[in-house]
């Protein structure tokens, strides 16, 4: 019999824990962007990019199955972004996203968005090295999601509701869909958003800049 | 759903664990696997006989020890048990748990030769 105490996850972690470091060293802000598909993500960061891309340098790691359709609506932008397919995968992980931050270079004091494959499940699990996971929500799913798949709404910090302009037209109780939230995870923060319109987009950018700071005063 | 991967890392530890040790063939493999960790264990036994088909580990017995959820709840002062994330406090019944245990992934033992 051998005795082995070692986490199941531990390479994924090694992995993870360098690149945090790497980009600690850089004064670089990641977040790791989670959600299901068609919660909007992509155009979120296009019009982030947009909207600040005069005072902030941005990069961006677009996790996929296949395609490289969001990293070419991000290069629009102007901003620099790298696609990655994951092939059968279901999420990225330590390893991908490393070879990533090699190849993409990002810049000093730069934030890095790594736009994770569309799944609610198993990106919950992998740690990537980011300083926060950002779950965005649409208001055209149920406000029950947070309790569907409560690994991931725990794990992140920040719960981005989006699509707020289209609450007129549907039955979604946005204080409910909090309260959810908030029950798999009290200290999550919520902010309400419409990357179409740009309603709310002003508090993400708070956040940005706020989490941008921390940081730097980290360095 | 990531079942797959999980188990492509277990062969990853075993792989460097019998360099370390000198051992060429594992018989037994037991893990620790947390009620929050979202690890389907049928999944888990179902990939983790394909992943480690022509390896050391080839028909290796996996065993699965659950580990149960605690939390602490902040209203009570105390550490209480949960099944679920989302479960509130079965005392008080508030959501202000902060969760201590329960995501383990962990490979605790093995039977090698």
């Amino acid at each position: 019999m051998v005795q082995i105490e070692q986490d199941i996850l531990s390479k994924n972690n090694q992995y993870a824990s360098a690149n945090r470091q790497w980009l600690a060293q850089r004064g670089i802000l990641a977040l790791n962007l989670v959600s299901s598909p068609g919660s909007g993500k992509t155009t979120l960061l296009t019009r982030t990019i947009n909207d600040l891309k005069d005072s902030q340098t941005m990069t961006v790691i677009e996790g996929d199955q296949q395609t490289v359709n969001d990293a070419e609506r991000i290069r629009a932008t102007g901003a620099r972004a790298l696609q990655i397919n994951t092939g059968k995968g279901c999420h990225l992980d330590g390893h991908m996203v490393g070879h990533a931050l090699e190849k993409l270079q990002p810049e000093n004091d730069s934030i890095l968005f790594i736009e994770n494959v569309g799944n609610l499940v198993c990106p919950a699990s992998f740690d990537l090295g980011e300083a926060h996971k950002v779950a965005i929500l649409s208001v055209t799913e149920g406000e029950d999601k947070p309790l569907k798949y409560p690994d991931m709404f725990h794990a992140a910090d920040l719960m981005l509701l989006n699509k707020i302009d289209l609450l007129p037209y549907l039955n979604f109780d946005v204080e409910a869909c909090i309260a959810n939230a908030r029950r798999v995870n009290p200290k999550i923060r919520v902010l309400q958003v419409s990357a179409t319109t740009g309603e709310g987009m002003d508090t993400w950018y708070s956040w940005l800049a706020a989490t941008r700071q921390l940081v730097g005063l980290g360095q | 759903m990531h079942e797959m991967s999980l188990c492509e890392g277990i062969l990853q530890v075993l792989e460097n664990s019998a360099e370390a040790q000198g051992f060429q063939r594992v018989k037994s493999v037991w893990l620790e696997i947390g009620q929050l960790a979202g690890v389907e264990q049928s999944a888990l036994e179902f990939s983790f006989d394909v992943v480690t088909r022509g390896t050391l580990a080839e028909n290796a017995a996996l065993n699965i020890i659950n580990i149960p959820a605690d939390a602490w709840c902040l209203p009570c002062a105390k550490a209480v048990e949960i099944h679920q994330r989302f479960d509130p406090c079965p005392d008080c019944g508030s959501h202000q748990l902060q969760v201590q245990g329960g995501d383990e992934m962990r490979i605790k033992e093995l039977e090698v030769e």
